[in-house]
């Protein structure tokens, strides 16, 4: 019989609903997220860790879960909210259904909730702390007073927890029937080149990217230090994206300043606020985040726009960077400073997803970009 | 990049009449891209032949041309007109084929005219099966193994090659897939072929691997001249392929596509719109997936705004056809704002948190005999669009959108499903409730989906709706609130949830269940259209509804009006109506009330977020207007005589819940649909009107025929278009016919009056205010009375009635008006027939015929009208006499026989043109040949008219024929009809019936050795080769008229042709001409 759940918000408001997945008490931050598909991925963006997602998109479950669209070794998240949870599943690649995947792995979900509802009062009051709960026991008091309790994410060192322990080698492309670089026809230096990837909650498709551009990866650590990172001997170093608060990794920062200048650096999301924070910039917390497969940047350069898949909830502080590092990426939506460069030294970042997974593959030839980088810093 | 400073003017090329497969959406965009263009400061020229469109009201462009649009026409109003640009993807198929004409001839090089939007490389491309399927492989995509096949030769051989069964057979340059087919085995391969080969403008058919079954979706894209890329809406068909995207269920955005999935077809669609040179703007990209593997096919492009591109821009709040236009003159997609958010830019792809659903709507019963299969030429005549929080919600409330003679749900009475499960392979119109009833008779969905073919996941949710009906069955005798408000959620109608309670109270009624609910504060909430799943403020009140926690865009303070649309298209209500629901939004706001539009039509301009204050995306039935009324507070009323029956069909019951009704009242409006009082208030008033009587058998039918006298004209009450109407001349006819009109709407008595034989009809349009009735235009009807108006050529100013005819057709019509009291439009029907003037019925509505009248003098009655109804006289409007009208405005219907091949072409009381067109001009013969052509029949100048008569019309075809012969035609005809002419001095040369064995008529007409052909039927049982010919006509192309008064106009064109070249004339310098001749 369907089981009944909670959500109750740090704002004293109580949500009822349909639990589904495995039925415990979850607190986190609650963040919207405007992807109309990728729910496997964005369930597996260790980025998440911490947070309690909801999807805007209203019925969810559909295409089930497949055996290749997985983003990390396990769900991070604290627990996810839709509106309408599919009663089947209907894809010929999946191979069960969300429902049976939560459940085996231990996360909590409910149903039946008004995310639109819910979505506008995060828009207009910003993320909220929140807890997810199918214990009946609690009275909606104790659960609002659980929310409230809750330390939140600002802080905390979310990355320890999601990181590897000990450095592996990635050698995976994205899977032929799925390649899309043909299309775009770039042009890519030869040879194969040696990144070493920082897992602060790394997304495999940025691995499979990568592998995909021809590179040889291995991933370490979040508490490598810069000079076992040289020892690797990369041709480039990559800050990967990560849950939580920037401000609350101080040994990346310094990690990150210790690489700066000896060896290509190209950062994303997380690792873009840690670049930015070794560049001397600060980072700061946006009202509700950017979270969805929709957001316009523009890239200064070239004035192109593209249309980039995002998760974010802190950015960096343009105002604060040195004059010797350049914005190159805007959000056309609220003018966030979405990707920076390095005048002189080899660095670069952006804020937002260049893998996508989920999302448009509009900014994968950054890849092709960071391989240039690394070329010529080779030569 | 800003925009383009080095082009002023620009030309819009419309979409023609309403077609099937081309209809409002292309107003929608074209009004879209005028409204724009002129706001950016260019000079706008637009041409269209359909004066029922908003864009062609003449202060939207600067120089509007209501004229055919074909190569030569267009070279007239270029020569006139100098623009330095021409916008061709606007206007649908027919807007784009014009251009490709114009730029393939030269004429846009030598006027030197460039092309914006589309190059003529591009179009092209997307164009040409052919060209296009090779420059997908060339891009490294995949498309259906195929060919294209120039004759039925070169077909066979592809056919082999491809070497299996079922294939599918597309026409090159054919609007809305017209002359497809899937041909199954050999035997119907030729045909098909062969009809496909003579469709296709170009002479050329694509015969390719069919993929039936699979998957097919769809994607809105745009782009901007930067190579910046958007994805508007991905639209999945609920319909496998094989059905034509137009006659499927779809539902936006698409449901069963993962991440990947989804995005490869977004990298495809882009790879397509570089491959093809689409530079800027709007286009729509058609893939096919294997549900097995997932393998991807690019089934078509469109490079241009399309129905799917309306549908999208409704279904998110993005305005395709607005930003396309935008973008041909240079901008970019970063530099314009996105309207909805105003805070955010439209370099962006909407997210939606609703589903949205578009359900096609037909019109098979119009058409008996007409194979009502679906299949990949386009068939459905509108269509209706939902929104809702769940597909469920968005399903069903599309079904009750449609507005259909049978309830949205499945009843024993309209029991669609025979039973087995291999009939829901087969696609046509009712199979949504039959698998509906098949899941209610216990099927599995799994069971549904291997005889169906579709989505497990779409028949899983309708089994969900199932399992609901089942426990409110179960519950029937007392339905927990919990469960009610599940229902509501999941769109359940309260007229679907009375009809379930039956099941144990045979009393239960929607009131009740409304009041029940209302009681237990289940009520909906409105939701904000925002392209944005609410990640940021909107400011734009375009809403619809759903039973979630809160409402949004709270009611203002204002006084409101609301204004109920038409809903989805049909034959008889369709873009005329959503013509007067626009110009009533702007005549509300003029008169200082806020306008409130409520519509379920994607494809209508009255649904573009800006006409209106607040635009309700709603049913149109009692349940969801009310629900808007009794929020919409303070309501000053509803206005219910501009979207044609479907508002008039609720104002009773709107009136009983309490709610205004604005202008005519609720009484008036009986009165003129109660044949009986009506008839009771024409006596008072001495008006004479043909004998009638009612009946509600058959037996009382033949009592009144005999009475009445026969021929007959047999109508039910509270139709449109004159559904189930007929003339009949015997009893045996009778009984049949009244059988069906008892059956049309059951219940109701119908109507059996004297059927005036070759009476000259009239139309009048006229607006009162209940003190003053102002005749807004007569129209005389072409054809004689007994053909139904909708279908009838008519001309402004009747140029055949005496003035002795006109001074009782303005006196009766004053006398009714005032009788009825008429507030706002009414409409007239008379006919004239031995020097008396007949009433044949009132409408105190707005007619099809008002957005033509109102072209035709420059008087826009509509807004009159509205401006009358929300409290000024028309005294205040300065209006007191019918408007003066110069030179002649000709409105021609336009039918849609092509796509039903096979069905008898002859006209009737029951409608069914789909579309209209006009020709204006200075002599009667030269506005009536611009009709024809307007309308796809080029009248001949010279060559061979075949004439076959009936023998009542044998005397008057005399002088046709002797015209004809004079004006140096040949003229050929059957043994009776030739004789007759050749004993009265005619040179004629007989030809062969059919049945008089070969070389016939037929074979003549297939040879291409006939220009012209008049054909009057022999009655309304014909059954000499009548049918045959005019079938062949149709296919043919060879122009057909099917009435002696209709030859004898088309005369009048040729002869005025002949002497004299056609002119064009924009509505605003005859405007201005005629100012200054006053």
């Amino acid at each position: 019989m369907d089981k009944t759940a909670r959500l109750a918000l740090a704002d004293g408001s109580v949500w009822r609903g349909t639990a589904f997945g495995t039925g415990s008490a979850q607190v986190g931050e609650v963040v919207f997220n405007t992807s109309l598909t990728g729910y496997q991925e964005i369930l597996t963006d260790p980025s998440y860790a911490g947070q309690l997602v909801v999807m805007t998109a209203p019925q969810i479950g559909n295409t089930g879960i497949n055996d290749e669209d997985d983003e990390a070794r396990q769900i991070f998240l604290s627990g996810l909210i839709v509106r309408e949870l599919s009663p089947v599943v209907s894809n010929w690649r999946a191979t069960r259904s969300l429902s049976d995947w939560l459940e085996a792995q231990g996360v909590i979900g409910i149903s039946g909730i008004d995310t639109r509802a819910l979505t506008r009062r995060l828009r207009d009051g910003g993320s909220l702390k929140g807890v997810l709960s199918t214990e009946n026991g609690l009275s909606d008091d104790d659960l609002v007073a659980q929310a409230r309790g809750w330390n939140g994410l600002d802080g905390i060192d979310m990355v320890r927890a999601v990181s590897c322990k000990s450095p592996y080698h990635w050698n995976n492309p994205t899977n032929s029937d799925w390649e899309f670089r043909q299309w775009a026809k770039l042009e890519v230096p030869a040879g194969r080149l040696h990144v070493v990837a920082y897992d602060f909650g790394i997304k495999h498709n940025i691995l499979r990217r990568f592998a995909a551009y021809g590179c040889h990866v291995t991933v370490v650590p979040a508490t490598t230090s810069a000079e076992d990172v040289l020892a690797l001997r990369p041709d480039g170093v990559f800050l990967s994206n990560g849950p939580g608060d920037p401000s609350a990794l101080p040994y990346t920062v310094q990690t990150t300043r210790d690489l700066l200048g000896r060896v290509p650096i190209f950062g994303i999301c997380l690792g873009h606020q840690i670049l930015g924070q070794a560049f001397g910039g600060k980072t700061y917390r946006l009202k509700f985040g950017h979270h969805g497969g929709n957001q316009p940047v523009k890239y200064l350069p070239t004035g192109r726009v593209e249309i980039s898949a995002h998760n974010h909830n802190y950015a960096v502080d343009p105002a604060t960077l040195p004059p010797e590092v350049e914005v190159t990426h805007i959000n056309l939506n609220d003018g966030c400073c979405e990707g920076m460069r390095h005048v002189s030294l080899p660095a670069l970042s952006i804020q937002y997803h260049p893998e996508a997974a989920p999302g448009p593959h509009d900014c994968d030839p950054l890849f092709a970009e960071f391989m240039k980088m690394m070329a010529v810093a080779y030569a | 990049m800003p925009k383009r400073t080095d082009i002023q003017t620009i030309m819009v090329i419309g979409a023609g009449p309403i077609v099937i497969g081309q209809a409002a959406e292309f107003d929608y965009s074209g009004t879209q891209a005028v409204k724009v263009l002129k706001a950016e400061g260019y000079r706008v020229v637009l041409v269209n032949s359909n004066p029922a469109t908003i864009m062609t009201d003449p202060e939207l462009a600067d120089a509007t041309y209501i004229e055919p649009i074909t190569p030569d026409v267009l070279e007239l109003i270029i020569a006139q007109e100098h623009p330095d640009a021409l916008l061709p993807t606007v206007g649908g198929q027919t807007g784009l084929n014009a251009a490709v004409m114009l730029a393939e001839s030269g004429i846009l090089e030598k006027y030197g005219v460039e092309l914006i939007g589309a190059n003529l490389r591009a179009m092209q491309l997307a164009e040409d099966r052919q060209l296009f399927q090779e420059t997908m492989i060339q891009a490294g995509l995949e498309v259906p193994r195929g060919g294209m096949a120039h004759s039925l030769e070169e077909a066979h051989r592809i056919a082999d090659e491809i070497g299996s069964y079922p294939l599918l057979i597309r026409p090159s340059f054919t609007l809305g897939g017209s002359g497809g087919g899937i041909a199954y085995q050999p035997d119907d391969f030729n045909d098909k072929v062969a009809f496909g080969l003579r469709e296709s403008p170009v002479g050329s058919v694509l015969i390719e691997e069919s993929v039936l079954g699979w998957k097919e979706f769809e994607l809105e894209v745009m782009r901007d001249r930067a190579d910046n890329f958007i994805v508007i809406c991905s639209i999945e068909n609920i319909d496998p392929m094989g059905v034509h995207t137009g006659d499927s269920i779809t539902v936006a955005p698409a449901m069963t596509l993962t991440d990947r999935e989804y995005q490869r077809l977004r990298d495809m669609a882009h790879v397509v719109v570089h491959a093809i040179g689409i530079e800027t703007g709007g286009s729509n990209v058609q893939f096919a997936v294997n549900p097995r593997d997932g393998r991807v096919l690019i089934i078509e492009m469109n490079p241009r705004v399309s129905r799917s591109s309306a549908l999208a821009s409704k279904a998110t709040g993005f305005p395709i056809a607005k930003l396309a236009a935008q973008l041909a003159v240079g901008y970019t997609l970063d530099e314009l704002h996105n309207d909805i958010t105003r805070t955010t830019v439209a370099a962006f792809e909407p997210s939606i948190d609703y589903v949205v659903t578009k359900l096609p709507r037909w019109a098979f019963e119009k058409f008996p005999g007409v194979d009502p299969s679906l299949g990949p030429q386009m068939k459905s005549v509108g269509e209706a669009m939902a929104m809702g929080r769940t597909f469920k919600e968005a399903l069903l409330k599309g079904l009750a959108s449609l507005e259909l003679a049978r309830p949205p749900y499945p009843t024993p009475e309209y029991a669609v499903w025979d039973g087995t499960l291999s009939s829901l392979a087969h696609p046509r119109a009712e199979r949504i409730w039959a698998l509906w009833e098949a899941l209610r008779a216990g099927h599995t969905p799994a069971e549904v989906v291997q005889a169906s073919q579709i989505d497990l996941w779409f028949v899983t949710q309708l089994a969900e709706i199932v399992k609901l009906e089942q426990a409110i069955i179960r519950e029937a005798e007392q339905v927990s609130p919990d469960l009610l408000c599940l229902a509501k959620q999941a769109g359940f109608t309260d007229g679907h949830i009375a009809w379930l309670l039956r099941s144990a109270s045979q009393t239960a009624i929607e009131a009740e269940v409304r009041a029940q609910r209302l009681a237990l504060n289940i009520a909906p909430t409105y939701h904000v259209v925002d392209t944005c799943a609410a990640e940021f403020q909107s400011y734009t009140p375009y809403l619809y509804s759903s039973y979630a926690s809160e409402s949004e865009a709270p009611p203002t303070g204002r006084e409101k009006v609301i204004i109920l649309g038409g809903g989805p298209n049909r034959i008889g209500q369709g873009i005329e109506f959503d013509y007067c629901c626009v110009h009533a939004a702007w005549a509300v706001q003029k008169a200082g009330y806020e306008a409130i539009m409520v519509n379920c039509n994607p494809e209508t301009v009255s649904t573009d977020y800006d006409i209106s204050d607040r635009l309700y995306f709603e049913p149109l039935t009692l349940e969801h207007v009310l629900n808007i009324a009794a929020r919409e507070k303070p309501l000053k009323g509803v206005i219910v005589q501009f979207g044609g029956q479907t508002p008039l069909n609720l104002t009773a019951k709107l009136a009983q819940y309490g709610i205004p009704i604005l202008g005519t009242s609720p009484d008036a409006i009986a009165i003129a649909e109660d044949r009986g009082r009506f008839a009771a208030l024409l006596a008072e008033l001495e008006i004479p009107s043909p004998a009638y009587g009612m009946a509600n058998s058959i037996e009382e039918a033949r009592q009144v025929a005999a009475q009445v006298e026969y021929p007959v004209v047999v109508r039910p009450s509270y139709v449109l278009g004159g559904r189930a109407m007929a003339i009949v001349y015997d009893e045996q006819a009778l009984d049949q016919y009244t059988r069906t009109a008892l059956n049309v709407v059951p219940g109701q008595s119908i109507l059996i009056d004297h059927y005036l034989e070759d009476a000259y009809e009239v139309d009048v349009d006229a607006v009162a205010d209940g003190e003053r009735v102002v005749i807004g235009g007569v129209m005389q009807h072409i054809e004689e009375a007994g053909v139904h108006s909708g279908d009838s050529a008519c001309v402004i100013p009747p140029y055949k009635i005496s003035a002795y005819h006109l001074a009782h057709i303005h006196e009766y019509t004053e006398r009714m008006g005032l009788a009825l009291g008429v507030k706002g439009l009414m409409n007239v029907q008379y006919a004239i027939k031995d020097d008396i003037v007949y009433v044949l019925e009132v409408n105190p509505r707005a007619s099809r015929t008002v957005p033509y009248v109102s072209k035709a003098t420059g008087v826009p009655l509509a807004r009159m009208a509205t401006l009358v109804i929300t409290g000024q006289t028309l005294a205040d409007l300065g209006l007191f006499e019918e408007p003066r009208v110069d030179g002649f405005f000709v409105k021609e219907a336009v039918l849609p026989f092509k796509k039903f091949l096979g069905v008898d072409t002859v006209l009737g009381p029951e409608m069914r043109s789909t579309g209209e067109v006009m020709g204006h001009a200075a002599h009667f013969g030269h506005a009536f040949a611009k009709a024809q052509l307007a309308a796809g029949d080029r009248l001949p100048l010279e060559g061979t008219v075949f004439l076959s008569v009936n023998d009542y019309d044998k005397s008057a075809a005399l002088k046709l024929a002797r015209d004809l012969q004079r004006l140096g035609f040949r003229l050929v005809a059957t043994r009776g009809t030739a004789e007759f002419f050749i004993h009265a001095g005619l040179d004629v040369q007989p030809i062969n019936k059919v049945s008089e064995g070969s070389p016939h008529v037929v074979d003549l007409i297939r040879e291409g050795g006939i220009d012209l052909i008049i054909n009057t039927p022999l009655g309304p049982r014909a059954h000499d080769d009548g049918m045959l010919i005019r079938t062949t006509a149709i296919r043919y192309n060879v122009p057909l008229l099917t009435t002696l008064s209709a030859a004898q106009a088309a005369v009048n064109g040729i002869r005025a042709l002949r002497v004299k070249d056609l002119r064009v004339r924009s509505l605003q310098a005859h405007y201005r001409q005629q100012h200054e001749t006053i």
